[in-house]
């Protein structure tokens, strides 16, 4: 345990000192944080009691999903912020990958991964260190910009009945569960496309293509093909569940030390 | 399995091939068998290539050999892997350090890996050791050359192993800072510590080195640079003369031990069996045979002499790859 909290500890003092690292930290939750927030508000404006909405606005097949207590206007927040889920599962995608990228590819152009071969760490802790340091800051920043993002609803004038429904088990497993699960798959799959390639851009850039499920979804509730509820996110997290044993058995696959030494060129 | 002998290093038939795809096999390193003692300077040479790295490599417990048994410090390679990584120091070919990091965090994340009992106390022993107490905080990207090879050693050295592993420790360094790296080595072969030294720079390994290896896949010779010279050139001794009369060859070539007699301008160079006892009786009868004797020495041939012709005799025969 010791040997993966130095290895976290080498991650973060190394990798928060690049800009890039900073910024897609910093920024990426700043925005799908406040661009919820945003439409929430302006959608709850200029529709007092949500006046100005009425059923025949909201998609037919979200209307099934809605609570029957619900306005239609409300109907219509939750159709809005539902879209706005899948950005929040996109975060623990997205830090995870830049920070693994940077981190593994990084290690791999200054020759550095050798030394720390050469010492007594194993496999596993090197590999749980390197893991944990890409997916903690991820997940952590996620869990974080959902609880801002709860707790500024009741402010910008959100219903009990929206605030209910994103505090309800679909995002909830989502953020709490989904959020885990995504950034496992994405640090994994980091470190595979990191054994291939030179360029921590490179690496980022091909394991950000995990984000093309997460946009297949967005598209597919835009067009009205599925209903994120809790039914399908369950489905979703099954799924991930069995994509995050895949890219585990891959990750350890590739991350070998004979691998790493004589074929990450 | 901690072995009693004092060898540090004991390997049989240790090799090392490289599979590409199904069919294709590179031999890094065909059947080495080596021993080195408990406070031996060894020194590795072969060209680029020779698998010298793959050999520290595996010796260091970072790749597995195909066939063979190597202990080091003990430990079976292949079986007690942790412990030869904790028993070792290991400089490698490239310094491999955190560039963002200052130096003092570099090794303090190396003695917490290392589980270093006084990790402060060492850190600070050899940043002022080497040189870099003064810049140890400011982050190893702003180093020069020389001093990121002197921190990549001290981090080799933070656990105190009693068997260093320098994988090319002056490469590509300025003169003046190669002095102060070499040394360092001397300071550690003083020490009582094994090295294992693999380098290209043939005159810091007649220096520093106990014995040389000379490899190329395979183990072509090994002996002490002394023992090579004579092995591979024999000793040959110059009388340097005023005049020389081609006829005094003969004279000198009929003395018993003498192998051969040369002359070079107004010199004759004679390979000998024993130049100690010889040499009286050459200088005698140059004298009767009236040859004006300006000087007299042996000549030594460069490790890089016994390099080249190591390496051309071993090619001739085919030996290596």
């Amino acid at each position: 345990m010791k040997h993966i909290v130095t290895i976290i500890d080498k991650e973060w003092a190394e990798v928060f000192k690049n800009k890039m690292v900073l910024f897609t930290l910093i920024f990426m939750p700043l925005i799908f944080t406040i661009l919820p927030l945003a439409m929430l508000f302006i959608t709850g404006q200029g529709m007092d009691d949500i006046g100005g909405v009425n059923a025949a606005d909201v998609p037919v097949e979200f209307l099934a999903a809605c609570d029957e207590a619900m306005t239609a206007g409300e109907c219509m927040q939750i159709y809005v912020v539902n879209q706005f889920l899948l950005l929040f599962m996109m975060m623990p995608v997205i830090i995870p990958v830049t920070i693994a990228a940077y981190s593994i590819v990084g290690e791999k152009t200054t020759h550095s991964l050798e030394p720390l071969l050469a010492t007594p760490i194993t496999t596993a802790e090197l590999l749980a260190g390197k893991s944990l340091a890409a997916a903690l800051p991820a997940i952590l920043v996620g869990w974080g910009s959902f609880v801002i993002f709860l707790v500024t609803l009741p402010l910008i004038g959100v219903s009990r009945a929206v605030i209910g429904y994103i505090a309800g088990p679909t995002w909830l497993l989502a953020i709490l569960v989904g959020g885990p699960l995504m950034a496992i798959a994405a640090v994994n799959f980091a470190l595979f496309v990191s054994s291939r390639v030179n360029d921590p851009r490179a690496a980022e850039q091909i394991s950000a293509l995990l984000i093309i499920p997460i946009l297949g979804l967005i598209f597919a509730q835009i067009a009205g093909l599925i209903i994120i509820n809790i039914f399908v996110m369950l489905s979703f997290l099954g799924g991930m569940i069995l994509v995050d044993i895949g890219m585990i058995y891959l990750g350890t696959t590739i991350f070998q030390r004979e691998n790493i030494l004589t074929r990450w060129k | 399995m901690q072995c009693d002998n004092s060898d540090m290093i004991e390997t049989q038939g240790l090799t090392k091939i490289f599979k590409i795809g199904k069919d294709v096999e590179i031999p890094a390193v065909m059947d080495l068998t080596i021993k080195i003692a408990e406070g031996e300077v060894f020194g590795f040479l072969g060209p680029n290539g020779a698998g010298k790295t793959t050999t520290v490599r595996m010796l260091t417990s970072l790749i597995g050999p195909t066939n063979g048994t190597a202990l080091v410090n003990g430990f079976v390679v292949g079986e007690e892997d942790q412990a030869i990584r904790r028993s070792v120091g290991i400089l490698t070919e490239n310094p491999g350090l955190y560039e963002r990091l200052s130096a003092r965090k570099n090794l303090e994340i190396f003695a917490k890996l290392y589980d270093v009992g006084d990790m402060a106390g060492q850190v600070e022993k050899y940043l002022k050791m080497l040189g870099l107490w003064s810049r140890s905080d400011d982050p190893v990207g702003s180093y020069s050359k020389g001093m990121r090879q002197k921190l990549a050693i001290a981090r080799a050295l933070l656990h105190e192993p009693k068997l260093l592993f320098l994988d090319e420790p002056t490469s590509g360094l300025d003169p003046e800072a190669a002095r102060l790296i070499r040394a360092f080595i001397e300071e550690l072969r003083d020490q009582n510590r094994t090295i294992f030294m693999c380098t290209h720079n043939l005159n810091e390994a007649d220096r520093l080195c106990d014995r040389i290896g000379i490899f190329k896949s395979r183990l072509i010779e090994v002996d002490t640079p002394q023992n090579l010279r004579q092995k591979i050139f024999g000793r040959k001794v110059v009388f340097h003369l005023r005049v020389v009369d081609p006829a005094w060859l003969a004279l000198i070539q009929d003395l018993s031990g003498v192998h051969k007699v040369e002359q070079f301008e107004q010199k004759l160079l004679v390979s000998l069996e024993d130049p100690e006892s010889q040499n009286p009786e050459i200088i005698r009868i140059l004298i009767e045979a009236g040859a004006d004797i300006l000087f007299v020495g042996e000549l030594r041939h460069s490790l890089e002499d016994i390099y080249l012709e190591t390496m051309r005799e071993s090619e001739a025969k085919g030996v290596g790859s």
